[in-house]
Order: structure tokens, then sequence, then C-alpha cells
């Protein structure tokens, strides 16, 4: 006997298609306005001489990480201005930024309801471990369908790969809170607002703050497979020198890419640190 | 008007409580029911008034269901059934709003591992009600160092909290739950995690703002050393359901019942005749690091021929001699760690009086109290031994 073949492929195109017919026009609206916010900030950033980017920085390193980070991140990016991939670089860290920051507005929100709810703890729980075990190949396909090749879909992408460990984090770091501090809270008349912003978020902080900088990671290692839906900047670079097989490019473009992630990690790791011995 | 009623107030946790409350009916007992229902008898039938300016103490070994009773009295646990009255109002059917308002006005809460806040300072600590009431900060900031220095803190305002030593951190506890001025202080074993001796410190103290503040206090405690110390009357629990209430003296006289009785006895025979109860501070010693000098000096000024050395963190190194002292200074040699005798009588808290009288008996020097890591938490001389027999001659006297 031949068992019919359950036709969940199909399924999915006939609902990718609809999705794409019927909300076409919501479909366009994302797009619009993810082009508006990355245009800009890109446009910002490559119009900025470089001097004054690196001096800004120095500074933020500085000040988050202490002097090391900040001439470690002086040095790396002199390397990547010399290396003539401050242009790509600019785009990238552009997208990085602006997928992470879309990633936090919807992650940080959802972790802190699910370490709320035990309901939405397990409704959300399933779909992260779908989202992180999924190559995300298979979700760009659908997702270049619907938004057409461009900046846009490699951002979308990149949100949904980089979110699901900034929503683990938060809910972990709050459900990770002593007890009786929240009881304590209760007790002196807390309402849910006052204790989650006076109690649970600082005590959390140091976790989510982990979450945040793996997420800026991920976020930071999609850049290549962002480049295959025609996102630009060092992944597209790196892209072109394995099609090219000109590997002093492919290289130089991966190096600034390594260079950038060091400099995101050792910046957000030590925010969380920090916070971390004063609780 | 009392204080604080509570009235039949019964807490079953599980999720089907009418069958166990059924049970409970039928006289079956509580571990009957959980092994029948798998249903937990929490607090049955508990049923007391409270005075305000009383210090009613609720007393029990644990697992009897004082921590909930508390807890269903500022509804942090919602009852099951029964009613609780502060001020003839029904808290139990206030609704969420007016539930915090009372919760904020009317009540201050103390827990057993302190719960303070470690990302806030001691004072914003302390103020923490005050701030969640919308009390703008000038005045919480004020309210909070006069609280603070109530409870003998001044000056630590702005220190961290995991700065401060156990007794200390508890003194925060106090004050954030008396900077609101609340009428009631529920305190859940609040000096349990504490030394003996620090224990004792604080039950004087609470007793001493009392006496000033004139609160309501409910005191939760497996202590009977301690309900007597402070309790104006105490209630005493065994498997959710209060047993017995009285004063001290009733307790002790006129027990209601086998298990009261058995409680009393125990806890009597336990305490009082044991090391703890007879040893005195070791506010008399010297750290490895002060010199046979400093160890001679402090000698001559409390008149005694021997004292203990620690380690800076109070573990007990052993003793030295004035003989040995002397010595040491007139040979010009300054290190107190080669005239340590680390061989002295040592016994735990708990040690009972008989095991200790043959310890002092061989000994020259006096008897040191150590915890589990050898900390030094007290010091047990002759006439302290003597004292403490005369204790337990008078106390079966009075018994009789
Ligand atoms: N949240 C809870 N869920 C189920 N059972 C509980 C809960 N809290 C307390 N209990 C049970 O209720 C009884 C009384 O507990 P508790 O009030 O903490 O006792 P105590 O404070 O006297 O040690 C115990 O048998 C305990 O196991
Ligand atoms: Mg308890």
């Amino acid at each position: 006997m031949v068992l019919p073949k359950i036709p969940i492929g199909d399924t999915v195109a006939w609902l990718v298609d609809a999705a794409d017919e019927y909300f076409g026009w919501l479909f366009d609206f994302i797009t619009d306005v993810i082009n508006f916010l990355v245009g800009n900030f890109t446009d910002l950033l490559i119009g900025m001489p470089p001097l004054i980017f690196i001096a800004i920085v120095a500074l933020i390193g500085w000040r988050l990480a202490g002097i090391k980070v900040a001439i470690g991140s002086v040095l790396g990016l002199f390397l990547i201005w010399n290396m003539d991939m401050w242009k790509p670089a600019m785009e990238t860290i552009s997208l990085v930024v602006i997928a992470t920051v879309i990633s936090l507005i919807i992650s940080i929100p959802l972790g802190i309801a699910t370490a709320r709810s035990d309901m939405v703890h397990r409704l959300v729980m399933p779909v992260l471990d779908f989202m992180q075990t999924m190559p995300p190949f298979v979700y760009l396909v659908p997702v270049v369908i619907l938004f057409a090749i461009g900046n846009v879909p490699g951002l979308i992408a990149t949100v949904v790969f980089a979110m699901p460990p900034a929503i683990r984090l938060t809910g972990l770091g709050i459900r990770q809170v002593p007890k009786d501090l929240v009881e304590a809270a209760e007790a002196f008349g807390a309402t849910e607002g006052q204790k989650l912003v006076k109690v649970q978020l600082p005590l959390a902080m140091p976790t989510i703050m982990a979450g945040v900088n793996q997420c800026i990671l991920l976020a930071l290692s999609m850049v290549v497979i962002a480049a295959m839906v025609g996102v630009g900047g060092l992944g597209g670079m790196v892209l072109r020198g394995i099609q090219r097989l000109d590997v002093g490019m492919g290289f130089e473009a991966g190096l600034s890419i390594v260079i950038i992630a060091i400099i995101l990690d050792r910046v957000t790791q030590k925010i969380g640190g920090k916070r971390k011995t004063t609780t | 008007m009392s204080k604080l009623i509570v009235k039949d107030l019964v807490k079953i946790f599980g999720k089907d409580p009418k069958k166990a409350l059924e049970l409970t009916k039928q006289g079956l007992s509580k571990k009957e029911i959980f092994e029948k229902t798998g249903q937990t008898v929490g607090v049955l039938n508990a049923d007391f008034e409270v005075q305000a300016g009383e210090i009613f103490v609720i007393m029990g070994l644990s697992g009897s269901g004082k921590s909930t009773l508390l807890r269903l009295i500022n509804r942090l646990i919602e009852p099951t059934s029964g009613k609780v009255y502060i001020d003839g109002e029904d808290i139990t059917a206030a609704d969420g709003e007016k539930l915090r308002e009372i919760r904020r006005q009317k009540l201050g809460m103390v827990f057993q591992r302190f719960a303070l806040f470690p990302h806030r300072s001691v004072l914003d600590n302390a103020a923490f009600g005050l701030e969640i009431q919308g009390v703008e900060e000038k005045e919480r900031h004020e309210k909070a160092y006069k609280a603070l220095e109530l409870v003998g803190l001044k000056g630590w305002e702005h220190s961290d909290v995991s700065q401060l030593s156990g007794g200390m951190q508890q003194r925060v506890g106090l004050a954030r739950a008396l900077a609101s001025d609340p009428d009631i202080l529920l305190m859940d074993e609040a000096f349990s995690a504490l030394d003996p001796l620090i224990r004792k410190d604080m039950q004087d103290e609470l007793l001493d703002i009392q006496s000033k503040m004139n609160k309501t206090i409910i005191f939760v405690t497996h202590d009977l050393d301690e309900a007597l110390r402070i309790g104006d009357r105490i209630a005493l629990m065994k498997d959710g359901e209060v047993v017995q209430i009285g004063t001290p003296e009733q307790i002790l006289t006129n027990p209601a019942n086998d298990y009261v009785e058995r409680f009393v006895e125990d806890v009597d025979m336990s305490k009082v005749l044991t090391a703890e109860g007879i040893m005195k501070r070791p506010d008399v010693v010297v750290t490895t690091k002060d010199g046979p000098r400093y160890a001679l000096r402090l000698m001559r000024e409390k008149g005694l021929s021997s004292i203990f050395v620690t380690s800076r963190d109070r573990k007990l190194k052993g003793i030295v001699t004035a003989d040995c002292c002397v010595d040491a200074v007139v040979n010009g040699y300054n290190d107190i760690n080669r005239l340590i005798i680390p061989d002295v009588p040592k016994v735990s808290p708990d040690t009972n009086l008989q095991d200790i009288i043959p310890l002092l008996a061989d000994s020259k020097y006096p008897v040191a109290v150590v915890n589990e890591e050898d900390r030094l938490l007290g010091v047990i001389v002759r006439g302290a031994l003597l004292a403490g027999m005369m204790k337990k001659g008078g106390d079966e006297d009075g018994a009789a």
C-alpha cells in the first residue's frame, strides 16, 4: 500500500502565495518602513568621517568597557579602514544595529510575558525551539517571496534568527529573581508594574544583557547569509570573494566582520558583567 | 475593637480544597488528608484576635503552618475560606487597589532571609515602601534616615547591603518595615537566621523599639525561648491548627494538651540547660594580629588570667595565658601565634550542662563555645555554670 503524501510543502507554498495576494499592501508598507530606516541610518554612517566614527566608538567603548576595549576598537576600526572595507562595514553595522534594535523591541516584552505567564511560556517555548533548529535558508525563501530581494528580507531573516536567545534569557532572568524579594515587593503594596520595574528587571539585568549580547552576535553572524538575498555590506563582499574565487577580498571582508563582532561583544559583555558585580 | 481579627481562617494548598475541607470535618489528620487527596492543609480554622500594641507570637515546629498563617493576614496567600479584619475592615474582601492600600498604610513585613534588594543601597532599601507609595524623594529619604537611626544603623545609609553582617541586614529589614510607619508588623522568623547572641540583641532591640513605637506585632518563631521572651501572648500551632493561645506564663504552667506540654518540656530542657543558654558573649578576645602587650593589657583591665585568641573571622585559635605574655614581653618577642595553647576545651552551643561540668572541672581555662565552623560564639566560666544550675533548680520549683 502506498501512503498518500501529506501535502505540508504544498500547504506552506499556498499559504505564502495567499499571504502575498491578500496582505501585499502590508508587506509593502513594512518594506517601505525598513528601507527608510536602514537607508537613512546607513547614509548617516557612511556620510560621517571615519575619524569621527572611530572617536565615538572609542568613547563608548571606554565608558562602558574600559580603556583596553577602547584601544582595541580603535586599532580594529583603523584596520578596516585601511583594508578599504569602510563603506561595506558601515552598511553591515547599520543593518546589524537596526536588526538588533527591532529584535530587542520584540524580544524583551515577549521575554517578560513568558516569565509572567506560564501559559505564554508554554506557547512561546516550542516556537523558539522551532526557530532555533530551523536552518535560516528555509525561511529565507518565503521571506523573499513576500518582500522581494534586498535589505528587507535580509533584515527580517536576521531579526527572526537573533530573537530567540534574547527572549529566553529575558524570561529566565526574571524567573530567577529570588521569590522572597518579589514577595517583599508585594508585601509593601507594589503594583505589578512597580514590581517589574523596581525589582525584577534590575535584578534580571545581567541575564538580560547576556541575551542582548547573544542577539547582536547572532545578527552579525547572519550577514553572509543575508547577502544571499541581496543585502550588501561585508557579507556581500565575502560572497563576491567566494563567487570570484578572490581569496584576498573574501578574507579581508571576513576579517572585518570578525573585528566588528569582537568590538560589539566586548562592549556589551562588559555592560552585563559590570551590573553583575554590583548586584 | 481589636486591631486584628482572624476568623475561621483556612488555607488548603491544592486544586480541590473542598474535598480536603470535608475530610477535615470528619476529623482526618493532615497526613491522612494528604495521602488521600494530595492536598496540603496549611492552616485550619485559625481563630483569634490581637489587640493594638500587643506582641502576638505564633509558634510551632517547622511545617506547622506559621508562615502560611502570617501570609494570610496580608493576603500574600489567598485564604481558602475565613475572614481577616484589620481595624474592622475585611481584608479578604478587598479588591486589588484596596488591598495594596492596606498593605502600604497598615502592614509592614520582615522576612526570615531578610529579602533585601541587593541592587539598592541601605537607604533605598529602607525607603522602598515609601517609594512604592509615591512619596517624593526628599521626604522618603528623611523618613528612611529616621528609621535607620531607630534600628541603630546611623552612618550606614549609603553602604551596599551585601557589605553588612546578618544582624545588620535584618536591621535594614526592620527599618524598611518601620519607615512607612505601619500599625502592624508581620515578622516571619525574623531572627532565626542569626547567631544566638545577635538574636538576643535583636530581641532586646525589638522590645525597645516596641516600647517607643507601640506597634502591633505578629511574630512567627519556632523557638520557645524567643516566644517566651518577647511574646505578650503565644499561639501554639500544630499541623495547621492553633492548639493553644495564652500568655507565656499560661503556656508554661498550664499546657493545654500533651503536644504543648512536650513542646514546652523539650525546648525548656534543651535550651536553658545548654552551653548556649549559659555562655557569655566573647567580647574580650584578642586576634592573631594583636601582640602580647595588648593581650596583657586587656587581661589586666578585665582581671583575667588567660584570654582566647581568634583569627580575624572569629575562628578559635586557642588561648594565651598572662604568664606567657609577660614572658614574651620581657624577652622581646611580639608574635602572639607562638604563645597560643591550641588545646582548649570546646563545646557546641547545644551541648548539655552535664557534659560541660567535667570539662570545666578538669581544665584551668574557661570552656569555649564554637559552631561547626569553629567560630567562637561564647565563653563559659565557672560562675556562669553555677548560675545556670540555679536557674534549672528555680524552673523546676516553679513548674512543680
Ligand atoms: N505554596 C505551597 N504549596 C503547597 N504546600 C505548601 C505551600 N506553602 C506551604 N505549604 C505547606 O503548608 C504547610 C505549612 O507550611 P508553612 O506555613 O511554611 O510552615 P511553617 O512556616 O510553620 O514552617 C507545610 O506542610 C507546607 O509543606
Ligand atoms: Mg516558615
